[in-house]
């Protein structure tokens, strides 16, 4: 049984989805999704116990051997991402419940599970696989049902947002399709590793280059790496609030955990970083997106779009770390995959139980808040103050590696706006802090009859909240998975 | 000229590519969008399928002695690709239906407007 674990990590929601589509009612279809992603998680925390004690697991599908068969492949980085994606599906799931029957059309809540279910097991697809094809398959398996997902929102933005997202995504997986292929017509092979053996005795084509290129562009794309991400703000202002919280912390951090793969195991940290000089394409726009993002997002009147441009910002963060192509700089970028994961998922949970209760998300609708949802209001203050990298939140550990790893180069100016903008961040979150606290609420009586969210939206997000704090004040088993990834990442001899 | 002739199909794929790619840039009309998407796409396909064609090679079967043969491989990944880009197309299309109802228009630019007229009202209402 424990064999196939790696197979049943993607099969079972897989398969759970097709099943979601036909339940009714609703709760029927939600409990099922809440049953099958803990299951999901369950197995991938089994599968990261594997690999830390016994070392990369390879699974030959179907019995057909690499490279001619497809090949599920997991060491330390992809175990830790597929538990990043399967813990935030495990948490938010259960979240979905309420927060989905006020936003969503009641005959189409099965649907949203099952594309739901989908997403997650194409996420998780891309992550486990070690077969660039399958790479692809499930990339639109996950973009898809996201495009669904986003059009779900109750108001017609989402439509647009959505088509856009649509357009932009099929243009950036078509070109991550045009590189593989150039990378089949040199190779001859799709197994990751396998290409890795045969590009690194490759000696001057054309050929790698122009699909390094394309592939870059194409992940960076759906990455939304700044000047890429222009479908970013909307598909996640307008989409449900469970979706948002689940894709904005999974859907671009597995498109990083993409960009790692094809840099670094296919192509070679040497080509990428020595003869491509990726660090100085990465590293301008990383600091571009870092700024010009957080600037954006001061100036922000809806807070849902706000948290999407932040977003932006730290996905900026995450590849300043890769840039630095060291294995400081690469720990702090897999370390702030987890944390951002945990502390943006939070927010905007945080965000769906306003949503849930007041029916805005506004800037002003947020006035006397405080008094009113005590304990949303400081779910989002903790995880907000975890984004800005107060000290005792996750977000500190994550910038504290981020800096360390820039002064490892001597880059006293880029450290300086790293933490700059953190400072920016404080400043967008104190503006909702700031509604929430210290304006008297209106007194109307829709807004005398606001309560707390209901305890099936708090508790979800609180465990995440907890999750920021604890591992903000002890960061053993982040720091270590995340280091022991950028190790095997850059093969550095431990 | 023997290079112009001998890369025909890339000629071609080129083309396609460009063609397709330039509609999705510089239309506004959200059919025609998804028009040239699928054009950008189906050049990709011709590109795979171009990859696995030997001059003269059969069919990938057994036979008696050996043979030339086409490779199979990129053509059944452009079988999954082809699937792929349906059900894109679809979903794209069941958008634009979608939008339709809700704004009366598929134009990006006209329903720019209306949302920037949306947004205007919601900041006078306040």
């Amino acid at each position: 049984m424990t064999a196939h674990l790696p197979v049943l990590q993607v099969v079972i929601p897989l398969m759970a989805a097709a099943v979601c589509a036909a339940l009714r009612p609703a709760r029927v279809a939600w409990a099922f999704a809440v049953l099958v992603s803990w299951t999901v998680f369950v197995i991938a925390v089994l599968l990261l116990r594997e690999v830390l004690a016994g070392g990369t697991i390879s699974y030959e599908i179907g019995g057909w051997a690499a490279p001619w068969g497809i090949e599920y492949r997991i060491d330390v980085v992809n175990a830790f991402v597929l538990l990043i994606v399967s813990t935030v599906g495990a948490v938010v799931l259960p979240y979905a419940g309420d927060s989905v029957e006020r936003e969503i059309r009641r005959d189409q809540i099965p649907l949203f599970y099952t594309a739901f279910l989908l997403c997650l097991t194409g996420l998780l697809g891309i992550t486990i696989t070690g077969d660039v094809f399958n790479v692809f398959v499930f990339l639109e398996i996950s973009s898809l049902s996201t495009y669904t997902l986003v059009a779900m929102g109750r108001e017609r933005g989402a439509l647009t947002a959505a088509f856009r997202y649509l357009v932009m995504g099929s243009v950036g997986a078509t070109f991550i399709v045009i590189g593989i292929g150039l990378l089949y017509s040199v190779t001859g092979t799709l197994n990751m590793v396998d290409l890795g053996l045969r590009l690194s005795e490759l000696t001057a084509t054309r050929t790698v280059p122009v699909a390094f290129a394309f592939l870059t562009v194409g992940i960076s794309l759906k990455l939304a790496l700044f000047p890429l991400h222009l479908w970013l703000p909307n598909a996640y202002a307008y989409a449900p609030s469970a979706a948002t919280a689940f894709i904005a912390a999974t859907a671009t951090k597995v498109a990083v955990y993409m960009l790692l793969r094809f840099f670094f195991t296919v192509f070679g940290a040497t080509f990428s970083f020595d003869t491509m000089q990726l660090g100085f394409v990465l590293l301008p726009l990383a600091l571009v997106a870092i700024f010009s993002m957080s600037l954006v997002a001061i100036f922000q009147v809806n807070v849902k779009r706000m948290l999407a441009y932040s977003s932006l910002a730290q996905i900026g963060y995450i590849t300043l770390g890769i840039s630095i192509g060291t294995v400081t700089g690469l720990t702090a970028g897999i370390l702030h995959l987890f944390n951002h994961a945990m502390m943006k998922a939070a927010l905007f949970m945080a965000l769906g139980c306003v949503i849930y209760r007041v029916g805005s998300i506004r800037i002003e609708a947020f006035h006397g808040l405080g008094k009113r949802m005590p304990l949303t209001m400081a779910a989002f203050v903790v995880a907000g103050l975890s984004l800005v990298g107060v000290p005792l939140t996750v977000g500190f550990i994550s910038k504290w590696y981020l800096i360390l790893a820039v002064l490892e180069q001597g880059w006293w100016p880029v450290a300086a706006l790293v933490l700059f903008t953190s400072l920016m961040a404080l400043v967008y979150i104190w503006r909702v802090v700031e509604a929430a606290y210290f304006h008297p609420s209106p007194t109307d009586e829709v807004a005398a009859a606001v309560r707390e969210a209901p305890l099936s939206l708090l508790i979800p997000t609180w465990i995440l909240v907890v999750v920021n704090v604890y591992f903000g004040v002890d960061a053993t088993l982040t720091v270590e998975v995340a280091g022991r990834a950028a190790e095997a990442l850059l093969g550095v001899p431990r | 000229m023997e290079f112009l002739v001998g890369h025909y199909n890339y000629w071609v794929v080129v083309f396609l590519m460009m063609l397709g790619f330039y509609v999705v840039i510089s239309r506004t009309h959200m059919v025609k969008v998804l028009v040239g998407l699928s054009v950008f796409q189906t050049s990709v396909f011709i590109f795979y399928i171009s990859l696995g064609k030997i001059r003269g090679g059969t069919a990938p079967i057994l036979i008696d002695g050996p043979a030339v043969y086409s490779n199979p491989l990129t053509s059944v990944l452009i079988l999954t690709a082809i699937v792929v880009s349906i059900a894109t197309t679809a979903l794209g299309l069941a958008l634009v239906v979608r939008i339709n109802e809700a704004y009366g228009t598929v134009d990006e630019e006209e329903i720019d407007a209306i949302e920037r007229a949306d947004e205007a009202a919601v900041l006078e209402a306040r």
